[in-house]
């Protein structure tokens, strides 16, 4: 008897998260499937899928910054995170908070803060310019905006948090005596880092990759800001389709793109957290 | 499975519904509207002492362009009172019904606005519609940077200019960008032959590379910082722009322009028709609109108020163009559905193409 009120209290203690992932996630999902597969007259149709075909270059394009942007986090963060977790508690609190400082700040605004640094009149180029004007020397100024560079750079600055943190948080979670041990057993540095600290620390490079690619990949005003509004990536395709900036609002289009980078990103977290499992002894890491 | 779908469709309205009341917001009661306008076109200052005189708060939010305040509004996703589009979206909202009779007892400074702003052919029986402002498409440069030559001839090529690669803003909305490339090659903005458009988007597709940025209300920024040295765009906010860098100068092209006029209107769905139209006939006070005027630096069709302004606005070619000038620029008209659809597919295909 008391047993079957625990389960019921149970179900009912999981009701409002229940209801957020039905409401929030699974019927948006199916939203989005629904209109895949729809014409503008709610008939089923398959039309909406050529569009992938003839956007597959966009598809590309942004798989590829993503993908750039994602590489260049986790080679920048592993060794923030590896020193932090190494250092002292009070550095390390603090440098946890120096790395989330700037997420306090609008992302929109941290973004606009790039374009004044970057640009011909901005702060680098202003600065270099008065450097060789000292020197009696002339500064055309670097081209650091309104490239593919400036986008991949916008996404690297705004997700780099993403990858430092799980990665932290699955290095603190290493069990000293390991290392121990290993040392003990005749490993030099390098072994022990390369057969204990990096398989334990893979959850945490595995939810970093993940948090830092989904993002890039779907992103829509990088591209605008820093990229200049010349080259759509995947998320500008689909905002345009769902806002109508170019006149057509096509909600099916949108929503049939909208599904392929879902699969895409469905299917690259399975990859992960297959590979993930061979891992999953400190289990630890997982934002 | 049909039900099921409808069933869920129906929920997710009312999550919307229910948040959106907590955002831009439905206005429930009397004692607020709800405003969309243009980024940077007005006098912020009026709107705060609407709300003194009348007890009404305003709630303003700002668009980017026709298509996107659209958009937002078939979406259903906020709902507003008073929203100023341009004439084409106006006709195009006008047949789709989404526009409200406008009660013109309320609205009695509609007395100010001059015969020939209104019945315009977007309105032509002056149900729907009070002009707000009215301008041209200019070419804004800068005379540090641009060689007098260039521009002597004041010709829209200079937006092709080769020699100010990369320095060369362009509109980041299709319509203002195909026009540029329709008078370039000597169309009416308003052609519906393909072949015109596909002409049109060769053109863009050879400035691209020529373009540093496609920008909308960034274009402040860029010129006046002096990122960019050229741009077109809506004389107005050039008037303002050059009033801010004395470097900047502007001109019509001589192949013609856009001459828009923005109008204000109620939305059919509007909760507080009575508070939109107070809202409309309070711009339309003399002192306001002159105030307004002043701060805009846009044409306005009122004619006490035009009366009433400095001189060195009232006068300038720039804002009230002269009659052969007006001759020579052209107003758009809603394009229909097969011309809209293409005009799309070649804007994402000019984005698109890396």
């Amino acid at each position: 008897m008391s047993k079957t009120v625990t389960i019921g209290n149970k179900k009912a203690m999981l009701a409002p998260f229940s209801s957020w992932m039905v409401v929030f996630v699974l019927v948006p999902m199916a939203l989005v499937v629904y209109y895949a597969f729809t014409s503008a007259d709610g008939g089923f149709t398959l039309e909406n899928l050529k569009w992938i075909y003839t956007y597959r270059s966009t598809m590309f394009l942004s798989l590829q910054l993503a993908f750039i942007a994602t590489c260049i986090c986790l080679l920048l963060a592993y060794p923030i995170a590896y020193s932090m977790s190494r250092a002292s508690e009070k550095i390390q609190r603090n440098a946890t908070l120096i790395i989330m400082l700037p997420m306090w700040m609008n992302f929109l605004v941290r973004t606009y803060s790039w374009m004044t640094i970057l640009e011909n009149q901005g702060l680098i180029n202003s600065a270099l310019r008065c450097i060789a004007g000292l020197f009696g020397g002339e500064f055309d100024g670097f081209q650091m905006i309104n490239n593919r560079g400036a986008i991949v750079l916008g996404m690297v600055y705004n997700f780099l948090p993403y990858m430092i943190l799980p990665i932290y948080t699955s290095l603190t979670k290493i069990d000293n005596s390991l290392l121990e041990a290993a040392r003990d057993l005749g490993s030099n540095g390098f072994n022990v880092f390369r057969r204990v600290i990096l398989p334990l620390s893979v959850p945490g490079i595995i939810s970093g990759i993940t948090m830092v690619f989904i993002p890039s990949i779907s992103t829509f005003i990088i591209s605008r800001i820093l990229g200049g509004g010349k080259d759509f990536l995947i998320g500008d395709l689909i905002e345009d389709y769902f806002l109508g900036n170019s006149g057509v609002v096509n909600y099916n289009i949108g929503a049939a793109l909208s599904m392929v980078l879902m699969i895409l990103i469905l299917v690259a977290t399975f990859f992960m957290n297959h590979f993930d499992k061979d891992a999953k002894t400190s289990g630890g890491g997982r934002i | 499975m049909k039900r099921k779908i409808i069933s869920l469709l129906a929920a997710l309205f009312v999550i919307f519904s229910l948040v959106s009341c907590s955002d831009v917001g439905t206005s429930t009661d009397n004692q607020s509207i709800n405003v969309y306008n243009w980024g940077e076109y007005i006098d912020q200052s009026v709107l705060d002492e609407f709300t003194e005189q009348t007890g009404i708060k305003v709630n303003y939010t700002t668009y980017a362009s026709n298509e996107e305040m659209y958009s937002k509004i078939v979406s259903g996703a906020a709902s507003y009172d008073v929203i100023i589009p341009s004439e084409y979206m106006i006709s195009k909202m006008i047949n789709e019904d989404l526009l409200a009779e406008l009660d013109f007892d309320n609205i009695p400074n509609y007395k100010y606005i001059g015969e020939e702003y209104r019945g315009l052919s977007y309105d032509p029986e002056e149900k729907y519609s009070v002009p707000y402002t009215w301008g041209t498409v200019v070419i804004v440069y800068n005379t540090k940077y641009v060689d007098e030559e260039d521009v002597a001839d004041e010709s829209i090529d200079l937006l092709w200019n080769e020699k100010y690669a990369g320095n060369i803003l362009m509109f980041d909305n299709p319509r203002d960008a195909f026009a540029l490339a329709h008078v370039k090659l000597g169309h009416s903005m308003n052609t519906t032959n393909p072949e015109d458009w596909y002409e049109a988007a060769e053109e863009l597709k050879k400035q691209k590379p020529l373009v540093q940025a496609y920008v909308m209300d960034q274009i402040f920024d860029k010129m006046l910082n002096e990122e960019a040295y050229i741009a077109a765009y809506y004389a107005g906010d050039a008037m303002t722009m050059m009033d801010e860098n004395e470097d900047l100068a502007a001109y019509v092209p001589r192949e013609g322009a856009n001459m828009f006029f923005d109008s204000m209107c109620i939305l059919k769905n509007s909760k507080n028709k009575e508070g939109a139209e107070k809202f409309i006939n309070f711009m339309c006070e003399t002192d306001i609109a002159v105030r307004n005027a002043e701060v805009v630096w846009y044409a306005i069709p009122h004619t006490a108020a035009y009366e009433a302004l400095d001189p060195e606005q009232s006068e300038d070619p720039l804002v009230y163009p002269p009659q052969e000038i007006k001759d020579k620029c052209e107003v758009f008209i809603n394009l229909n559905e097969e011309t809209l659809i293409l005009q799309s597919e070649l804007w994402i295909n000019l984005k698109t193409q890396y």
